[in-house]
């Protein structure tokens, strides 16, 4: 067993820990950090798969960003999850062993590629040219079509422009809906002084429960 | 003022070298990992931190709402005028090889720029969702944006 392997399984190990205590919780606030501690997991096995970029972005937004945002949230409602009733926990506990299972099943398929395989399609259908049309480390006298070495932001930002601006254009979005569903009330308290916090029901409900 | 004074110093000597690094990764992400959404969400990080620490009313006043709902939308009109700029320089929707002098110069610049552009949506998104939240918990009278807010609703003055 090589050393990645050791590091892979453990991180893996504390990832499911992390997700059966995230699910027996019932204490919000240590299911915010739980979660934090779990994207943090994420962020270091992506280091391992040495996708350093995706393991960036992981550990800002997951660990970083979502943890005070959530945060937030517990600050406007319950800190203790309820229990759902018997049957809905049964319910949910048979969809996850069944997709659970499936997966496992599908990674017995013969045709699956083994992790880490060159010959993926994604290894060997647009990545090479990718490379190739990438500034090479080297000192190659060939002539490249984008000048920067780090072929993720070429690839993030030129092959996949489209498919960039449109994520920019998600976060965009998210930042205005966020902002016509919570930040509207401000406006209109400030408009009438002395109002019942909980007279907007909408919002109310938006946000989820108030104390 | 007094309390969480550790926080407070700590806090200071921490973001401005949290927003230098967001300006690295930003500035550096055709170099080594990192871009546009990476800068943005540690930039929105540095000023979230500076409200939590220092207040709402003062993350405010350094960054004012009405900015942050400009630049929000400032940053996908720069992403999406890089696109209409390479096709008034005669080329397609996106296409940055018309930008520069050489086309693997002219890919370098327009990276720059729509990343810069992809960094001041998320940075902005996501300070403005942090406004969102943290005015609606001061509603409440859970005062979220402060830290010190549990020694505050225990004076008089509120």
């Amino acid at each position: 067993m090589t050393v990645e392997e050791i590091i892979n399984i453990v991180l893996l190990t504390m990832l499911a820990l992390t997700a059966v205590g995230i699910a027996r919780l019932r204490n919000l606030f240590a299911v915010t950090m739980l979660s934090g501690i779990y994207s943090l997991l994420s962020a270091s096995i992506f280091v391992v798969l040495d996708a350093v970029d995706v393991a960036f972005t992981e550990a800002a937004v997951g660990a970083g960003i979502t943890t005070v945002l959530l945060l937030g949230t517990l600050m406007l409602t319950d800190r203790e999850a309820r229990d759902g009733s018997r049957a809905n926990r049964a319910g949910a506990m048979i969809v996850v062993v069944a997709l659970g299972g499936a997966l496992f099943y599908a990674t017995l398929d013969p045709m699956m590629p083994r992790f880490g395989d060159p010959r993926t399609p994604a290894q060997t259908h647009v990545a090479p040219q990718y490379l190739k049309d990438t500034v090479p480390q080297g000192s190659s006298k060939e002539p490249v079509k984008v000048g920067i070495p780090n072929v993720v932001t070429t690839v993030l930002a030129s092959y996949r422009g489209y498919d960039t601006l449109g994520e920019t254009v998600v976060i965009f979005t998210a930042g205005i809906a966020v902002l016509l569903l919570l930040g509207q009330r401000r406006r209109r308290r400030r408009d009438t002084p002395g109002q019942n916090p909980s007279g907007n029901k909408d919002a109310d409900r938006a946000a989820g429960a108030e104390d | 003022m007094d309390h969480h004074f550790v926080i407070r110093v700590v806090g200071k000597l921490l973001i401005p070298l949290v927003l230098l690094f967001a300006l690295y990764v930003q500035f550096h992400g055709d170099y080594g990992p990192g871009g546009g959404f990476q800068a943005g969400v540690i930039f929105a990080a540095g000023f979230i931190l500076y409200g939590l620490i220092y207040g709402l009313d003062t993350l405010r006043r350094v960054f004012p709402p009405w900015l942050v709902r400009l630049l929000v939308a400032f940053g996908v009109l720069i992403y999406a005028g890089t696109g209409i700029a390479s096709m008034i320089l005669g080329s397609k929707y996106l296409d940055y090889s018309v930008l520069g002098p050489t086309a693997a110069k002219g890919q370098h610049y327009g990276i720059l720029i729509v990343e810069f552009g992809v960094g001041m949506t998320v940075a902005s998104a996501m300070v403005l969702i942090f406004y969102s939240f943290a005015g609606r918990g001061r509603q409440t009278g859970e005062d979220f944006g402060e830290i010190d807010s549990e020694d505050r609703r225990d004076r008089p003055d509120g």
